[in-house]
């Protein structure tokens, strides 16, 4: 599988919902995404991808929608 | 001897402002005079603590070199190759133990009356306390002496806030904006300025100075002549009114604290948007002492919650959130202080935020039964409201007046 297909898999696990057509979607703004939803990301992230990302370096702003996450996930894979 | 308290009285911001002009003409130029920014910190934080104060003059001095050695001590205990999870909560619990000093205090009984707080001790520590968990994840690599004691007491905020990030800070600090960056700064300074006239001055006043008193009472009146719990209409106004001073006192004065940041080229985050029009608790918070609230969101209700789940000592996940809730605003009811109304008011919002938790899964489950409308959502408004403004009156500690005549 590759990255995409993975980080909407947990997206649509955490959030109940196909993001897969929404990836513009502000997650946070529209109520699907919070705090505790925002730590179990980080957790499952770093399960799947090996990619550590210590709470106090996320900031909402650069996770906030599907697409940005994915960028992120592919920018720290390449790290 | 002048004694200036921040954000006080027109003459102040007269005498800042003249104070701020050659800064803001270098900043116009793109640079930054260091020098001559520091030398007016240190002047007005003088004027802060000088006369009577002296007292807390020399605490904060002592507060800062002891913060200095538990955050240096740190990074060096770091930069040898260590990173154990007991020295970093031990230096957490050394970074707050000041404050908690500070705070214990009044309920001890002593003799001498000895002051060991400063204004702006409970500002400071969630910055000294940010900046050692951020070391610990290193995300900040190394701490910069000159740059830490400047972000720590960067007069404009000393006081009250909004709380800074120190990694955020240091960029605005050593990157000077551009022209049009600036100028645009500074058109919001002064827009903020005059906003913060309105609110603090004007708005502030009259709910606060004016109209509380009157209301205060008249419910104490009404209060001991109804018995029981001493409920009157008067209480109910006083509970709209004191929510209404509370807001606009407050956002008046971080108003202020932001206008003078952007001033001196420093964007300082924004504290309040628009708190009334919040449609669940939830929402609230997001908007209302936003970088207090945000700061209890990344470094205790998230840390807490990774931990929790990494360690697995909650297995049900939304349990784990109700518990991370209750340890969250608990410790934000206990920095406010050591009173029964502060440490009730952070049960209250916990219990306010985890009932809507519950009624948020159940609307998503039942999400085609439930109307969704511009009704439901001015009822959603409406409530919210009263329930934010019941929570200010346990706040206040009016209630611990009315029914045990002490605050």
């Amino acid at each position: 599988m590759d990255t995409q297909t993975e980080v909407l898999n947990i997206l649509s696990d955490l959030t109940g919902e196909d993001l897969s057509d929404q990836l513009d979607e502000n997650i946070f703004e529209t109520g699907l995404m919070d705090s505790m939803g925002t730590v179990q990301m980080l957790l499952e992230l770093q399960d799947k991808f090996g990619i550590a990302v210590p709470v106090s370096e996320f900031n909402r702003a650069e996770w906030d929608t599907p697409k940005k996450i994915i960028a992120k996930v592919e920018s720290l894979q390449n790290e | 001897m002048i004694n200036l308290q921040p954000y006080a009285n027109p003459r102040y911001f007269v005498i800042l402002l003249i104070a701020l002009l050659p800064l803001m003409i270098g900043l116009y130029y793109g640079h930054r005079f260091k020098w001559y920014e520091a030398l007016v910190s240190l002047i007005f934080l003088v004027l802060i603590f000088d006369g009577s104060k002296w007292q807390q003059g020399v605490n904060l001095i002592l507060y800062i070199v002891y913060q200095f050695l538990v955050t240096f001590g740190y990074q060096k205990y770091l930069k040898s190759g260590h990173n154990k999870t007991g020295v970093f909560y031990l230096m957490v619990i050394l970074a707050i133990l000041p404050l908690t000093a500070v705070k214990v205090a009044p309920v001890v009984p002593h003799n001498e009356s000895i002051t060991i707080g400063f204004l702006g001790v409970s500002y400071l520590t969630f910055k000294t306390v940010q900046v050692i968990m951020e070391l610990r994840d290193k995300t900040i690599k190394t701490v910069n002496p000159v740059d830490y004691a400047r972000f720590l007491l960067f007069f404009p905020t000393i006081s009250s806030g909004p709380i800074d990030r120190y990694r955020r800070f240091v960029k605005d600090y050593n990157n000077p904006p551009e022209r049009s960056e600036y100028l645009k700064n500074l058109q919001y300074g002064v827009r903020y300025l005059f906003q913060g006239f309105l609110y603090k001055f004007l708005l502030g006043y009259l709910f606060g100075t004016v109209w509380l008193p009157q209301f205060a009472k008249s419910a104490l009146f009404s209060g001991h002549a109804a018995g029981g719990l001493r409920l009157s209409w008067a209480l109910l106004g006083y509970m709209y009114c004191y929510s209404m001073y509370l807001f606009f006192d407050f956002a008046g004065y971080s108003l202020f604290a932001v206008a003078i940041s952007y001033f001196m080229g420093i964007r300082t985050p924004m504290n309040f948007n628009k708190p009334f029009i919040a449609h669940n608790i939830k929402d609230f918070w997001n908007r209302w002492h936003m970088t207090l609230s945000f700061w209890f969101r990344d470094f205790i209700f998230m840390r807490f919650t990774f931990l929790a789940m990494k360690k697995r000592w909650i297995k049900n996940r939304i349990h784990l959130s109700q518990v991370a809730y209750l340890v969250n605003f608990l410790i934000m009811g206990f920095w406010h202080g050591l009173t029964w109304y502060y440490i009730v008011y952070g049960i209250f919002h916990a219990s306010a935020i985890i009932i809507n938790d519950i009624w948020l899964r159940f609307k998503k489950r039942h999400r085609k039964q439930i109307p969704h409308n511009k009704w439901t959502n001015a009822f959603a408004i409406f409530l919210t409201f009263n329930v934010v403004c019941f929570s200010f009156l346990i706040f206040s500690g009016f209630l611990s007046q009315l029914w045990f005549s002490w605050k």
